[in-house]
């Protein structure tokens, strides 16, 4: 029998961080992701770590730059709003090539919206956000064991290609409880030579003014880190697709809800099963046109007007239907309604 | 050389690069009075600069040292995120007058407000150099900028902002100067200044800051001679020179 701790979702991504050998954490208070930096401040001195409640979320995320030039695993965390904040400095974290992760629990929005879970800050996670042309690794969680290994595994990731990961959680999974085996460090280490502070004289930086193709050169660099993390780091999870006629594609907290629409629908005898990417970038195209093959439909469901949907017609392009269900502005889709809306297929 | 004896070089911490400045831009000067100092404390393959948005952006190619630029504004959050990891590192965060005043000024009060052991050198020159002239939070009342064409008006937006005075009202900081750089008794004070920011860092005593007057003679209109003059007669009234705080005092 394994040790099963219960935890909060938020708590759960905060420890598994400290276990990934995470020492410094940035943040600024917002609802409802504040069990993270509320968690950090007092476990973080335990362990010899650094914790500081920054003046803004982009003063946190700017000490993360810092953090990363300097050598060290870095995080920081917030929700909707305060990711946006952040996205400048995403932006130069992804152009100097720095390691970290920042968690997103999101919440309703645009604009303040509410503190309820939502998925509506899938463009912005995906698309890049900030401006200019890179990525980030996107990992959707969906319960909190997922939370802490994804966790876990987002500062290797981050290492390995230096590159920004994100943590897309919503409120919902960031504030319920749920029993959590804590996992285990890989006990991969990564050489940092790049870093300051280390005597070598480095450089880190983001502005290339010269020669007049350096930055296109630069550019190129960083497309081909982003193309072997498109051949490498892509995870989903099937459930119940071989028989189904219908395929439920959803990620998160959403896929959570598709599960039980499904046990409904086979109750009723209706072939369902259902799509889950982990990866939110890299998407799993093929997987996902793979799973889709000579079904009858799929029914993207989502926490939001229909943003993972584009990717979701991208993948399948038009071979069979594609359905949207979803409510945004933190609310969420029943199980009945989801349901009624395979069953207006047959 | 033969029999001469060698009494002055070039700093250990500089590079060979020539600097992209103006003429009579005082960048260069604030360069070396940092790079002598780190020489001079024996911080040469220890130290760590922070590159502002602005001139001054490549300094990391002037100084030899590790170099990490920021975002605008944000030098001071950089600063304690590589001084966290690196206590035993210096840290410099070298920054401009929008940087410091303007876009970064949650950042500027709050790292020296945590009293952060790093040390800030601010370059105020009251005009926006790199982006070609415009205004900033130090420049003077009527004087001429890309956007205040006619001359800074007070009533339309505001006063300078007095950086040493505003960081004085704050309980951390260890040691405030203002210093000039615009003839060579002032270049001395300057030095000393930035050495004892330094030094007190080094010894761990927490956050200092120096603000040096600084000149932009081409976005200023004047020559460089001019501008020096103008700095003297126009802004040291205004932005008076002297140690604000010396908690070792």
């Amino acid at each position: 029998m394994k040790n099963k701790i219960l935890m909060k979702g938020n708590e759960a991504a905060a420890e598994a961080a400290v276990i990934a050998g995470c020492r410094y954490y940035f943040g600024y208070p917002i609802t409802p992701q504040n069990e993270i930096p509320e968690y950090m401040s007092k476990r973080l001195p335990e362990v010899g770590g650094t914790f500081i409640q920054a003046e803004s979320e982009t003063a946190a995320i700017n000490m993360v730059f810092g953090a990363s030039a300097a050598g060290a695993r870095s995080m920081t965390s917030s929700s909707s709003p305060g990711i946006s904040l952040k996205q400048e400095g995403i932006s130069y974290l992804a152009a100097a090539q720095l390691p970290c992760v920042v968690i997103n629990v999101s919440r309703g929005g645009p604009g303040l919206g509410n503190i309820a879970g939502s998925q509506g800050d899938y463009f912005q996670a995906t698309r890049g956000g900030g401006h200019g042309d890179y990525r980030t690794i996107v990992l959707a969680p969906a319960n909190c064991q997922e939370i802490a290994d994804l966790t876990l595994e987002a500062f290797d990731l981050a290492d390995e290609y230096r590159m920004v990961v994100m943590i897309l959680a919503d409120g919902f999974l960031g504030q319920m409880s749920e029993p959590v085996v804590l996992p285990k460090p890989s006990g991969k280490t990564f050489s940092k030579e790049w870093a300051v502070g280390i005597g070598n004289k480095n450089k880190v930086a983001s502005l290339i003014l010269s020669p007049e193709d350096g930055l296109t050169k630069h550019n190129y660099v960083l497309k081909d880190i982003y193309d072997r993390v498109e051949e490498s780091v892509i995870k989903y999870e099937e459930y119940m697709i071989e028989d189904a006629d219908y395929i439920l594609c959803a990620y998160g907290s959403s896929a959570r809800i598709c599960k039980q629409a499904i046990q409904e629908l086979r109750a009723q005898g209706i072939k369902v099963g259902s799509f889950r990417p982990i990866t939110l970038w890299p998407f799993p195209y093929k997987e996902l046109k793979k799973a889709t093959e000579g079904k009858k439909r799929v029914l993207t469901v989502e926490m939001s007007f229909g943003q993972m949907l584009e990717d979701v017609k991208l993948s399948v392009n038009g071979t069979i239907p594609v359905d949207f269900y979803g409510i945004p502005g933190g609310m969420i889709p029943t199980p009945e309604e989801i349901v009624e809306r395979i069953k207006s297929y047959e | 050389m033969n029999n001469e004896e060698l009494i002055y070089t070039k700093s250990k911490s500089m590079t060979q690069r020539e600097t992209h400045y103006c003429p009579g831009c005082t960048h260069g000067v604030v360069h070396k009075l940092i790079a002598e100092s780190l020489d001079e404390i024996g911080m040469v393959d220890n130290a760590i600069v922070i590159a502002p948005v602005g001139c001054a952006v490549l300094i990391y190619d002037y100084l030899a040292l590790d170099g990490v630029e920021a975002a605008h504004g944000r030098a001071p959050a950089v600063a304690t995120g590589i001084k966290r990891v690196h206590p035993d590192k210096l840290v410099i965060s070298y920054q401009g007058d929008g940087d410091l005043l303007a876009i970064g000024m949650g950042e500027t009060i709050h790292a020296a407000n945590r009293g952060e052991n790093i040390t800030v050198i601010f370059v105020n020159n009251a005009i926006y150099g790199m982006t070609g002239g415009q205004m900033a939070p130090t420049t003077m009342p009527g004087q001429k900028t890309t956007t205040t064409q006619s001359g800074r008006e007070p009533d339309d937006v505001g006063m300078p902002i007095r950086a040493c005075e505003i960081i004085n009202t704050l309980d951390r900081p260890v040691y405030i100067e203002r210093v000039s750089c615009h003839n060579p008794a002032n270049i001395n004070k300057a030095k000393k200044a930035i050495k004892k920011a330094l030094l007190n860092q080094k010894e761990g005593k927490g956050y200092s800051f120096v603000e040096v007057l600084a000149t932009c003679p081409t976005n200023w209109g004047l020559t460089p001679k001019k501008s020096y003059e103008w700095l003297e007669s126009t802004m040291i009234p205004y932005y008076p020179l002297g140690v604000f705080r010396d908690k070792e005092e």
